[in-house]
């Protein structure tokens, strides 16, 4: 990042207690210039993707999650919040953050080359 | 003080007439009617269903004594009028009784023609006109064998109709050598009575009764050809005689009825002709419409209210016999100067004709399918042009979604798109029909993405398939899924959450055995909306299965950001309301503002966090814009400054509004009401559209101005404005418990048919019951921004961002 001279492969960042994400809904995480799709899964699981749908750029955050998917609410593309792939018959991939949650707080990893 | 309104007759004509004047000045008159039958006035069109045991006499009675009461209508029942004095303004009864009046109606009616031949008085030569007709008919069923009906008309037809429900043996004789010569032309009178016979009917044609013989009762006719036919039973239905001698003895001018000018009155000062008694521009009528016509402009002149004239009516026949489906309307017969469309199916037992005068679609002739008789009719009235897009509706051809267009999509190139949203062309579809054995439109769906998303395409993708599959297509349609994730149909699901008594998502998708855990965004809101329309009471609205429009109750754009529509009732504002929405948008930095298509303002491009700041601001209820749910009522400005405004329809519109804003449906519902046919808040393409006529409304449905035009069916007319709010709630809840989710009116009406839907809507009490549905539904809405200002708490994790805190480097 800015003035980082060291050998560092990326950052992390805190997104605030597990707590304040609803269950099932997305919520947008902002850092600087990123804009995460954060996500709180029914079974406590945390994911995280780049808002942006690969076909028109739809703010995958308001998309309707089912299981370890989410649809894009512009043209319901379905993307796997674990790895980022598109699902067919739609082709393609969003960037996905590893995610963990912390005592009870939620940190998301980024990699130094975005 | 009270004017004196004397009525001689209690029948249909008469009473409806009495009706409609007492909606329109209940306290001018004080109102006498002398009826000679023993009854209350009763639907004698429905003496047919008495006959096939359908209904009972309770069941056709339209207004029963009570209304009679409640009204101070002094009903005066086995009197009859047996001398008028136009002098002194008075009338006798045979019974000694002299009423005075101010001003009199004669609504006698007809009687059955009897022909004159030797031998008709005879026990058991009866016509088909009353009760008294019909209990006959069955009393004579239970100990003879064998009947016949004279006459092959409308009337004649029902009576043998249910005389065959009454397992007798039933001849048909008719002068004419085709049936319902007056309704029908040759083609559709023939294909009538093939179908009659196979129904059990013999007919005897082109015959002439000469005696009807027999001792005391009828043992044979004779006809003018020297043929005898051996019977127990004849029953004339030959037409009918307007009753006139009472008029004609009081010196009023008579012809075949009695003489009526376009205000309904008679050449006496003082004395109206209604119904089949009057005679109006040489035409005695004997059908049920025009009696209504003519009954609509005298009660509005004698409550003193401007009308229009009565200039006479376009004749529609519908024949009330099951299996058999034929209507007409207008001039169906070929005329110099006219031209003819006409489609003849004969495998499928179908006939349909139009006849056009320059153009103008003039008259019909439908058998075998009048599911567009509302239309036609319509059509007829309005003196509509023929278009391309009506021929192809009308006739079938070109438009149809199902196997005859075929040719038209083997007619397409390769390249040419078939689904607009996701660009899918011809050539892929075909390919991956083929290349993957496909056979649902579904799978296709799932392969190659076309239909995906409006859905309009779908026919088209349904075309393909059968044409890519070839014959085998229709034997591969394979039942099909709400979705993807399951097999089971709209109607077995909701089905399975009434039986099985599910109570959330989880709980159907888990009992029904879903081949995806979570669902999609097709069948979780469709859960979502099934369950809550099933449970009203109980169930809770799952959120997470609603789409993001109306999780966020705001419409996403493309770039990610919301829009947002307060209501505007009727679309109807006040500078107030305007100059707050002027300020929030100020406020707010709105970059774009809009007047919609539904009559109210949209504010584009909110930012999400912004959305409930948005909503404190306005202090007004949500639109709801972004749902599955009732958009908006569209209005004109009505009777309230228009010049041609026969009602209010702003008025009407917001009361409309106001009852069903906030109601979760299939799909968007949009209504409208004009205050005057020309109609200019193009209700005839909403879904449920209100047009004010003459002393009522006109109500339209199943109309779409969008994706698919197309024009609403008239489901009925009435008169007051709690009659459309009746209406209106009926059809809105039939809709709701019967069409797929995200099925729109218009194809629904459609796919169902408007019959099916009017029979389910007929009766007071099944409006009633549906209206009841509707209102427990209703008691638990709630307006969708105050309800989430409500839970502060949550508004920050709904619709704020996190901004991050960097930890460290990695």
């Amino acid at each position: 990042m800015n003035g980082s001279t060291s050998n560092a492969v990326g950052i992390e960042i805190c997104a605030g207690p597990f707590d304040e994400l609803p269950e099932n809904i997305g919520r947008l995480l902002v850092y600087e210039n990123h804009q995460i799709a954060l996500f709180r899964l029914g079974d406590n699981k945390i994911r995280a993707i780049a808002n942006q749908c690969p076909h028109k750029q739809g703010p995958l955050v308001d998309g309707l999650v089912s299981g370890d998917f989410v649809f894009c609410p512009l043209h319901d593309w379905k993307i796997h919040m674990g790895n980022g792939v598109v699902q067919a018959p739609d082709v393609g991939c969003v960037h996905s953050y590893p995610a963990v949650v912390k005592d009870g707080n939620v940190f998301v990893s980024l990699p130094e080359s975005l | 003080m009270k004017q004196k309104l004397v009525m001689i007759g209690n029948g249909m004509a008469g009473v409806n007439t009495i009706e409609q004047l007492i909606k329109l000045n209940p306290n001018k008159y004080e109102i006498t009617i002398f009826g000679a039958e023993p009854y209350p006035n009763y639907n004698r069109i429905l003496l047919s269903s008495v006959l096939a045991g359908d209904v009972g006499m309770k069941d056709i009675t339209i207004n029963d004594w009570d209304w009679y009461e409640n009204n101070q209508i002094r009903l005066l029942t086995g009197q009859r009028v047996i001398e008028i004095d136009t002098k002194k303004q008075t009338v006798k009864s045979n019974l000694g009784a002299i009423v005075h009046y101010d001003e009199m109606i004669i609504a006698t009616g007809s009687s059955p023609f009897m022909l004159p031949v030797p031998g008709a008085e005879r026990e058991g030569v009866i016509a088909f006109r009353d009760i008294k007709d019909c209990e006959t008919m069955i009393q004579t069923s239970k100990k003879y064998k064998n009947a016949v009906v004279i006459g092959g008309g409308l009337l004649g037809l029902e009576a043998a109709r249910g005389l065959l429900n009454l397992n007798m043996n039933v001849k048909v004789v008719h002068l004419h050598d085709y049936l319902m010569e007056r309704q029908l032309d040759e083609v559709a009178g023939k294909m009538l009575r093939s179908e009659l016979e196979a129904q059990g009917m013999e007919f005897l044609m082109k015959k002439q009764t000469e005696q009807i013989i027999g001792k005391s009762r009828v043992s044979a006719i004779r006809f003018t050809d020297g043929h005898t036919v051996e019977t127990d039973l004849v029953v004339m239905a030959v037409g009918i005689k307007p009753n006139v001698e009472l008029a004609k003895e009081a010196g009023i001018a008579v012809n075949r009825g009695i003489v009526v000018d376009d205000d309904m009155r008679t050449n006496v000062p003082n004395i109206s002709a209604v119904g089949e008694c009057a005679e109006h521009r040489g035409i005695a009528y004997g059908l049920v419409a025009p009696l209504w016509e003519q009954g609509a402009v005298l009660s509005k002149r004698l409550a003193g209210i401007e009308t229009a004239p009565y200039e006479g009516s376009i004749l529609s026949t519908k024949l009330k016999i099951s299996g058999v489906d034929v209507f007409s309307v207008g001039d169906f017969n070929e005329k110099p100067g006219t031209k003819t469309i006409r489609v003849h199916d004969e495998w499928r037992g179908i006939y349909k004709k139009f006849m056009l005068r320059e153009n103008q679609i003039v008259g019909a002739v439908l058998y075998g399918d009048t599911s567009d008789s509302s239309k036609i009719l319509q059509l007829v009235k309005l003196g509509s042009q023929m278009t391309e897009q009506l021929h192809a509706q009308l006739t079938g051809v070109g438009a149809s979604p199902t196997g005859s267009s075929l040719d038209l999509v083997k007619a397409m190139n390769d390249e040419e798109i078939i689904c607009g949203c996701n660009g899918v062309s011809k050539g892929v579809i075909c390919s991956a029909i083929q290349n993957n054995g496909l056979t649902t439109v579904g799978q296709i769906k799932d392969c190659t993405t076309a239909s995906r998303s409006c859905g309009g395409c779908k026919p088209l993708v349904q075309q393909l398939l059968e044409l890519t599959n070839g014959d085998t297509g229709s034997d591969l349609v394979i039942k099909e899924g709400i979705c993807g994730c399951t097999d089971k149909t709209r109607d077995e699901i909701v089905e399975a959450i009434r039986t099985m008594h599910l109570t959330t998502i989880k709980e159907t998708i888990h009992v029904l055995g879903w081949k995806s855990e979570g669902g999609c965004p097709k069948c979780r809101p469709a859960l979502n909306y099934f369950l809550s329309m099933v449970h009203p009471e109980d169930y809770e609205d799952h959120r997470d299965s609603r789409v993001a429009n109306e999780r966020r109750h705001a419409n996403i754009q493309k770039d990610g950001t919301f829009s947002v529509v307060p209501r505007m009732y009727g679309g109807v504002t006040t500078p107030q309301d305007l100059r707050k929405i002027a300020d929030v948008a100020e406020q707010f930095n709105v970059p774009l503002v809009k007047v919609t298509g539904g009559q109210r303002l949209d504010l584009l491009g909110v930012k999400k966090e912004d959305l409930p700041k948005m909503w404190e601001a306005l202090d007004m209820p949500s639109g709801y814009a972004y749902g599955k749910s009732l958009r908006t009522v569209k209005t004109c400005v009505g009777s309230t400054f228009c010049r041609f405004g026969t009602q209010d329809a702003m008025g009407m519109g917001i009361k409309m509004e106001k009852r069903f804003e906030r109601l979760d449906t299939p799909a968007k519902v949009k209504m409208a009401v004009s205050g005057c046919p020309r109609n200019c808040a193009e209700a005839t393409i909403k879904d449920f559209g209100v047009v004010a006529i003459d002393g009522g409304w006109e109500l339209h449905v199943g109309g779409n101005g969008g994706l698919k035009v197309r024009i609403t069916d008239v489901i009925t007319r009435v008169k007051t404005e709690e009659e459309v709010l009746e209406w209106a709630g009926a059809f809105v809840q039939y809709y709701r418990e019967h069409a797929n989710w995200n099925e729109r009116t218009s194809e629904w009406v459609g796919r169902v048919g408007l019959a099916s839907i009017q029979e389910a809507l007929a009766t007071e009490e099944q409006r009633h019951v549906l209206n009841a549905r509707l209102d427990v539904t209703l008691s638990k809405v709630k307006d969708p921004w105050k309800a989430d200002l409500e839970k502060r708490d949550e508004l920050e994790k709904r619709y704020e961002s996190i901004k991050a805190q960097l930890v460290g480097e990695l």
